[in-house]
């Protein structure tokens, strides 16, 4: 199955669940990252439920805070 | 008729000459009144090139001075500036680029009890975020929300950089993308991290650029989208961002009806 995360193709052998794909994809501080599936946001309480399939396109947005000093 | 002067003819001409801008854009941009909250990596640029645009009212927002670890990116402060309020700093160069800019500064630090009527002070149309911690970015966030004024949220670490921009009624609000703050520390700052120099000039010139298509009403705006750099890669990507309906502050419902003053991560307190 293919995924497009972040805009890079990723494979995976079968459906996974957000928190496991965080994992996988080896996000940064996943506890932080806002997560976009197929264009709409996952709640943090909804990672554990909610699952990827053939075709998915997910984003993971972090945190930057970086600017002044 | 034109009110341009043959001296701002000359100085806008590569401006004037763009069909999307004319004399009339020129008119414009100097006409327009924007306000910089932080004059340090993403600041510095954005108040430079706004200044050279001919933006005629620039307001500059900024409790900390000069510091010499900071010359490295923050390019309108000069070394003989280390130790000087930046603000002020930040006056003496955007007067010796352009004497068509009006500056106002404000040396103090974004607060809860402060910033709507800073933002009011010159009824600013546009705000360009350019701070350095999440409590600024969300009492931004939340006064452009209550103040219905459009603002560019801008964020730089290592070799990324991130900006989108929110205009009221328009698109999602910082806080449909991310909803509460950090915990203190969880997430690294510039000062922790590092940041190349070089990223605050390509995000802070694309949060200017946001301004000045916002007051020439040209193009597409990052209303919707946060834009992410990479500079390691080169990819540029634009991520389409919807808004979200149970957002705290802009959603239907909204459970934030007053301003939040956020701890300040402790290694940010040094000079506070």
């Amino acid at each position: 199955m293919k995924l497009t995360v972040n805009g890079d193709p990723l494979e995976i052998e079968k459906p996974i669940t957000v928190k496991e794909l965080l994992v996988v994809a080896k996000a940064e501080q996943p506890e932080y990252v806002t997560v976009e599936l197929n264009g709409e946001f996952v709640d943090h309480s909804g990672f554990e439920t909610t699952t990827v399939k053939d075709g998915d396109v997910v984003e993971f947005l972090y945190f930057m805070g970086g600017g002044a000093r | 008729m034109s009110s341009l002067t043959n001296e701002q003819l000359e100085r806008y001409s590569r401006h004037i000459i763009l069909q999307q801008v004319g004399g009339k854009g020129q008119e414009k941009i100097l006409g327009s009144k924007v306000l910089v909250i932080g004059t340090g990596g993403l600041g510095a640029p954005a108040a430079m090139y706004l200044a050279a645009a001919g933006v005629g009212t620039i307001g500059l927002v900024d409790f900390d001075v000069v510091d010499l670890s900071n010359l490295q990116r923050q390019i309108i402060h000069q070394t003989a500036d280390v130790g000087k309020p930046k603000v002020d700093s930040g006056r003496e160069t955007i007067e010796a680029m352009n004497p068509d800019v009006d500056v106002h500064t404000y040396h103090e630090m974004v607060t809860s009890a402060n910033i709507r009527d800073i933002i009011r002070d010159q009824d600013y149309d546009f705000i360009i975020d350019g701070t350095d911690n999440f409590p600024a970015k969300f009492l931004i966030n939340d006064a452009c929300v209550f103040e219905k004024k459009p603002f560019v949220h801008a964020g730089i670490l290592r070799f990324s950089g991130q900006l989108m921009t929110y205009v009221p009624g328009k698109g999602p609000c910082y806080r449909c993308v991310f909803k509460t703050m950090p915990p203190k520390d969880a997430v690294p700052t510039c000062r922790q991290a590092g940041v190349l120099g070089v990223m605050g000039g390509v995000i802070g010139t694309l949060q200017a650029t946001e301004a000045l298509k916002y007051i020439l009403g040209v193009g597409e705006l990052l209303t919707g989208y946060l834009l992410t750099y990479d500079a390691l890669t080169m990819k540029f990507r634009k991520v389409k961002i919807p808004r979200d309906p149970h957002c705290a502050i802009c959603g239907e419902h909204p459970t934030i009806t007053e301003l939040i003053d956020y701890e300040q991560p402790a290694c940010d307190l040094r000079k506070a």
